[in-house]
């Protein structure tokens, strides 16, 4: 039995607790915007944010996340309207869409590093994200897209 | 074995989960934010997810099998195709719903499972657009004639002095929306096909979706976790399983299976050794468990012996020297032009030049590694599962189940990836064959990514030979391709094949553009099936199927021609665009022939400063020209790459890409794009960073620990341009693919002088020629 907080609630889970996140997540607790892609943690298609940091869940075991937050595409905001998802919808980032919940939360655990990127920096941190149909020129674009909302909502708040 | 693979390996130690106890545990109450949505039982995709889920099909008005108009005013679109990041169903409604008239923001699209009267349910070949554009430009008119016919009456006016615009039939300053014409008027008119095709159709001036910005549907659930893929279905009772993989795709055999370790992983269930009338899956045992990861651990555990089939010493070399053979032998394979005068001309020739290009073994690695989930429910088979070929594996299916194929269902998920591998519908097969062994209850088969790899229809390994005769002055008087690779279409779909101008048989996939519209004399153009390719591994479908490396030899070769007669390799190519013959197109797929290559070619030209521009050291401008896919469906295609070489590393860096494309009519300009974009990078990655080999019957990369596509850090600033046109809409899924790659050699050899000729190009073959070259 495993305890942590899951977007914003208290769970347990009742399976083995060396079971990786990402199959927990997925088949236990119905959250299935989060994918297995590699299952070495190699593609990012499985990225959720565990205390707030971009994690791979297919190479994470249940027992590492004993009181820990998780947050997944699913809790990342109430109506699916955080800075990065209006972005990937306004440039029109994803393609069959399978990896963007991992370049997703990647991006927002970028955004929180380098409120500003350069390219260098999104390239260096999203270079473990691998996007199959190639949509990286607006995953680009997107990031810097959201870069300056946020900017703007943390300057609004003072 | 992976790292998922190790941690599921120690797992499990608690003991006898079944599914009943594998439930989790919520200590808050009020689950609904955290289970947005209910997979149970879900009949089909429908976008955008604010439409209501179900039309009320009581009143509404259904002309033709493709779309119907609610009482409430919604119309609904049902999608045939597969959706896998094109976003057709958005182009394809558009199209209707331009037709139509209807109000854009009432239109919602339904993924639909398998039926028979859709007719072929295929999604491939950059086709969708192509082969539907007639199709729902005439349903379209046939709900707006209804429309107007109908809502004249109710507003008490004939019907010509109506129009219908935005959803709404108007006449002066009255209208009436669709939703209450259904309403009351209760229109039941049907169109045959045959009635259909006599209505008349708006011209391309009085389209009004066609060609404008639109968001994609289905984009909004692909950003919140939302969108339901093929390993995201889930029903009660299911179990999963994952395969044990025999060691040969054919002939392997298994003589036992001890599965005393097995047992010790809580949660297994047990093991099937598969029987399989279809032939889809020899050699397979399936393992059974109440969870993946403990499925996954089981299969790891699970001993199995077999007799491997005879392929399992093949190696990539073995594949490429059987090409080459067949290539050297003047007998055998088919011929696409075998034009007269060809062998003639060579013996007469002043000079014969003649240059082999190689390509590598490519695995498409979809994202979303091959699943499937499989129960008989109600008397039906249901297969649920991203497909793009529903038409031509349901029958496999049944076959391999016994059952006729009106027992059998598909039903239809969004996918992780196509790129070609999901045309290929093994993967159900196994599926259906585990539950029918355990008497029909639903069961999820999933391969882990070494498992996938292990079993994708990977891009053949290819040789291609190409030779031109040349006259006194340098100029080409005739023209041989041969090309031999693995064909994908003899041995998955054979009744697919075209027949050569000799009458035999041919996969036009693995030889379409060979036959391209440059004119140079006579021309032989001859596919050879490579039988060990075949043998060892089913060849794939891969994103531009053979038009993703025949450019690789021809424009390198016609690069090569050009520079040796000290030509500009532009100028040269828009010489032999001449039209003529052949190659003046016909209406209504590629008017204009061969004249519209160069026009996107010498825009091209313009616009990258070929020629023109001066770079920095070893740097330099590469290009090429197709026709995108296929002769018969030519998208115009014109590439040009920059690349700077590292003399020392032999890195090749691309810097930019630009690309100008004539496809005819755009439906959907940014998703065009999207797919212009996606191809290209498939394309660059193909060319510098991703390929395997066979080993010992096998690819040798199973994981990205090894295989090494495009990341974001490898992409170039991109440039895209589509000419105008009011054309009949070609395919976009792929071309964006078809000019990369001999661009990239061309411009290599622009920038150091060095040519390579096989595929993907390693730095250590560029060091390698560099070196050779110094010598020389």
């Amino acid at each position: 039995m495993v305890k942590f907080k899951l977007n914003g609630r208290d769970v347990t889970v009742d399976v083995p607790d060396d079971t990786p996140l990402l199959w927990a997540l997925r088949d236990d607790l119905d959250l299935t915007g989060t994918k297995f892609g590699c299952g070495v943690g190699q593609c990012g298609a499985c990225t959720v944010l565990v205390g707030g940091r971009a994690t791979r869940s297919c190479i994470t075991p249940l027992s590492s996340l004993e009181g820990a937050d998780v947050t997944t595409i699913e809790g990342l905001d109430p109506n699916g309207k955080h800075a990065v998802q209006e972005a990937w919808k306004d440039i029109q980032v994803p393609q069959c869409g399978y990896c963007q919940s991992g370049q997703i939360m990647q991006a927002v655990s970028l955004l929180k590093d380098y409120p500003d990127p350069t390219d260098e920096e999104i390239d260096g941190v999203m270079g473990g994200s691998l996007c199959r149909c190639m949509t990286y020129v607006r995953i680009r674009k997107a990031i810097k897209k959201a870069a300056a909302a946020l900017r703007k909502e943390e300057a609004s708040h003072g | 074995m992976g790292k998922l693979e190790r941690i599921a390996a120690q797992q499990d130690r608690a003991a006898g989960l079944g599914p009943s106890r594998r439930s989790f545990l919520l200590t808050a109450a009020g689950s609904a934010f955290l289970f947005g949505f209910a997979r149970q039982g879900r009949a089909a995709q429908v976008y955008p997810q604010s439409a209501p889920a179900a039309l009320k099909e009581a009143g509404a008005f259904e002309p033709t099998i493709w779309c119907s108009i609610a009482p409430d005013g919604w119309v609904n679109v049902n999608i045939i195709r597969a959706e896998m990041g094109q976003h057709i169903g958005t182009a394809l409604a558009r199209i209707i719903a331009d037709e139509m008239e209807a109000d854009w923001d009432k239109v919602r699209i339904t993924y639909v499972d398998t039926d028979p009267k859709w007719g072929l349910m295929v999604t491939g070949g950059s086709w969708s657009v192509w082969m539907t554009w007639d199709q729902f430009r005439q349903a379209g008119a046939a709900a707006r004639t209804v429309m107007v016919e109908q809502g004249a009456k109710l507003l008490g006016v004939a019907p010509a002095a109506c129009i219908a615009r935005n959803g709404k039939v108007i006449a002066g300053n009255r209208s009436i929306s669709y939703g209450d014409i259904v309403s009351r008027a209760h229109p039941t008119k049907t169109y045959t096909p045959e009635e259909m095709a006599k209505l008349p159709l708006k011209p391309a001036s009085e389209h009004r979706l066609i060609g404008k910005d639109v968001k994609a549907l289905d984009i909004p659930s692909k950003t919140d976790g939302t969108a339901i893929y093929g390993i995201d279905a889930k029903l009660d009772g299911m179990v999963y399983a994952r395969p044990k993989l025999p060691p040969t795709r054919y002939g392997s055999k298994v003589v036992s299976v001890d599965d005393s370790e097995a047992k010790k992983v809580k949660g297994y269930i047990r093991y099937i050794v598969l029987e399989d009338p279809s032939d889809t899956v020899p050699g397979w045992v399936a393992v059974l468990a109440s969870s993946y990861p403990a499925a996954i651990r089981a299969t790891d555990a699970l001993k199995v012996v077999w007799t491997p089939g005879k392929t399992a010493n093949v190696t990539e070399q073995d594949i490429l020297d059987y090409g080459r053979k067949q290539i050297a032998n003047k007998a055998g394979g088919s011929c696409v032009f075998n034009d007269p005068g060809v062998d003639e001309t060579f013996a007469k020739a002043a000079k014969v030049v003649e240059q082999t290009y190689t390509c590598s073994s490519v695995l498409h690695y979809q994202l979303e590694p091959m699943n499937a989930l499989a129960r008989q429910h109600e008397g039906k088979w249901e297969v649920h599962c991203g497909n793009q070929w529903q038409s031509l594996f349901l029958p496999v299916i049944a076959k391999a189940l016994q059952v006729p194929e009106s027992e059998v269902v598909m039903r239809s998920y969004l996918l992780g990836g196509g790129f070609g591998r999901r045309l290929n519908g093994d993967y159900a097969v196994p599926a259906a064959l585990i539950s029918k062994a355990i008497g029909g209850k639903p069961v999820k088969l999933i391969l882990t990514r070494s498992d996938d790899v292990l079993f994708d229809s990977i891009r053949s390994p290819s040789v291609q030979t190409v030779r031109a005769a040349l006259g006194q002055d340098g100029a080409i008087t005739a023209w041989q391709h041969h090309a031999s690779a693995g064909w994908p279409t003899r041995v998955m779909a054979s009744a697919f094949m075209e027949k050569g101008v000799d009458g035999k048989p041919y996969d036009q996939f693995a030889i379409a553009g060979a036959d391209h519209w440059y004119d140079v004399g006579p021309m032989r153009v001859r596919a050879l099936d490579n039988e060990l390719a075949s043998e060892t591994f089913r060849p794939g479908w891969l994103r531009s199927v053979s038009s993703g490396w025949t450019p690789w030899a021809h424009e390198s070769f016609l690069d090569e021609i050009a520079h040796a007669r000290k030509l500009d390799p532009a100028d040269y190519r828009l010489s032999l665009l001449d039209s003529k013959g052949r190659n003046a197109g016909s209406s209504p797929n590629s008017v204009g022939g061969a004249s519209r290559q160069a026009n996107v070619l010498r825009h091209l030209v313009e616009k990258c400063g070929y020629g023109k521009v001066s770079l920095p050291a070893d740097t330099a401008i590469g290009i090429a020209t197709t026709f995108g896919q296929e002769r018969a469906m030519p998208t115009w295609t014109a590439g040009a790459v920059q690349v700077h070489v590292d003399r020392k590393t032999g890195v090749v860096t691309c810097q930019k890409i630009w690309l100008v494309l004539d496809a005819g009519t755009i439906i959907d300009p940014d998703g065009a794009a999207a797919q212009t974009e996606g191809g290209a990078l498939w394309g660059l990655s193909m060319a510098l960073f991703e390929g395997t080999e066979i080993v010992d019957g096998n690819v040798r990369d199973r994981n990205l620990n090894t295989y090494t596509p495009l990341r974001i850090a490898d992409v170039p600033e991109m440039d895209v341009e589509f000419l105008p046109s009011t054309e009949k809409p070609m395919g976009l899924g792929e071309p964006g693919v078809t000019t990369i790659a001999p661009a990239v050699g061309n411009a290599i050899f622009n920038a150091v002088g060095v040519r390579l000729r096989h595929l993907p190009i390693r730095p250590a073959d560029v060091l390698k020629a560099l070196k050779e070259k110094g010598n020389a």
